[in-house]
């Protein structure tokens, strides 16, 4: 009769430990975004390298990966060999958005360690990347045929991201 | 000194010490734009520093962030405009007040819940407690009326 009682305290206990438990294994960094599953939004953007400009337009009908970098984000240069390894691979044409960085810096940077961009955009001001709600460098977004936003890396790409996540919806979005 | 001369050399000195703050550049060109950010921005989460809201933080995203929010101000846009904008971007997570909506309900329920199972179970407990007797025998009850007598 009275051991009853005594069960409730210990299913509130369990019932706060798993909630716990639950909470203390999300990473805080990864913040579900919004934008998976809508539109890629739009702009217009300098090139880095060549004369001209680039929207997210002119990638319709492939599948494309974008990568928010910049000489200045020390994860970048982690992540850099992972995106010049897949780059050789020709998988998908892979986007550079330039975020917040000074042009020479950015350049030189691309020659000392490699460039596995088909091309990159300039935000110079953050503009573009406050659009995409890129709150660290590097992101990376995985775009379909269509210009929606089908993946969103936060942070650098693993090869481990790239084998189990990235390159099998690549994959299943080029069918 | 004379006390002519003291207060003299007291307000010079005074005066020194004011004027790099007469220099001081005004903080905003519109203070109502302004506290309307400092309104908005309270409310939201850096998502940089995620402890901090966006009105403390000098991140750098948090900077470009204001700078929008202040833009969106001066073009007539509403605070839940503003919010939208915000929340199109970076999700829910940006708000330090989630909304009301299904996968939150146990956010904002889940206290008053608990709370109510507590109190239902003290009330339980409470009522199937025997109410405390008085278990004495005349001649304890006779010493003890005794004791009460004596002290008073």
């Amino acid at each position: 009769m009275k051991k009853r009682y005594l069960l409730i305290p210990l299913a509130l206990f369990i019932v706060l430990a798993v909630f716990l438990a639950i909470g203390l294994n999300r990473d805080p960094r990864e913040v579900p975004s919004p934008l998976v599953g809508k539109p890629a939004p739009a702009f217009n953007l300098p090139q880095l390298q060549k004369e001209g400009s680039f929207s997210p337009k002119d990638m319709t009908g492939k599948v494309w990966l974008l990568n928010v970098w910049a000489s200045w984000c020390v994860s970048c240069r982690v992540e850099h060999p992972v995106l010049v390894d897949l780059a050789k691979r020709k998988i998908a044409p892979i986007v550079g958005l330039d975020y917040k960085d000074q042009r020479p810096e950015a350049l030189n940077w691309l020659a000392r360690h490699g460039d596995p961009y088909d091309l990159s955009a300039v935000d110079a001001d953050g503009r573009v990347g406050i659009d995409y709600g890129v709150y660290g460098v590097p992101e990376t977004y995985v775009i379909d045929k269509a210009g929606v936003i089908r993946f969103k890396q936060i942070g650098p790409v693993t090869p481990e991201v790239l084998d189990k996540k990235i390159l099998p919806l690549i994959a299943e979005l080029q069918k | 000194m004379s006390a002519k001369h003291f207060f003299l050399a007291l307000s010079v000195a005074l005066a020194a010490t004011a004027a790099p703050a007469k220099d001081a550049a005004p903080l905003a060109e519109d203070p109502a734009v302004e506290a309307r950010l400092v309104h908005i921005s309270e409310e939201l989460r850096c998502l940089v520093c995620q402890n901090e809201s966006l009105a403390g933080s000098r991140a750098d995203l948090a900077l470009d962030l204001k700078r929008e929010i202040r833009t969106m101000i001066k073009a007539g846009k509403s605070d839940q405009e503003i919010r939208d904008f915000l929340v199109n971007r970076y999700g829910d997570f940006v708000l330090y007040r989630p909304p009301v909506k299904p996968t939150t309900w146990l956010l904002w329920g889940g206290p008053f819940v608990l709370m109510a199972g507590g109190v239902i179970a003290l009330i339980a407990f409470l009522r199937r407690r025997k109410p405390a007797e008085a278990n004495l025998t005349p001649e304890e009850q006779r010493r003890a009326d005794a004791l009460i007598k004596g002290d008073s």
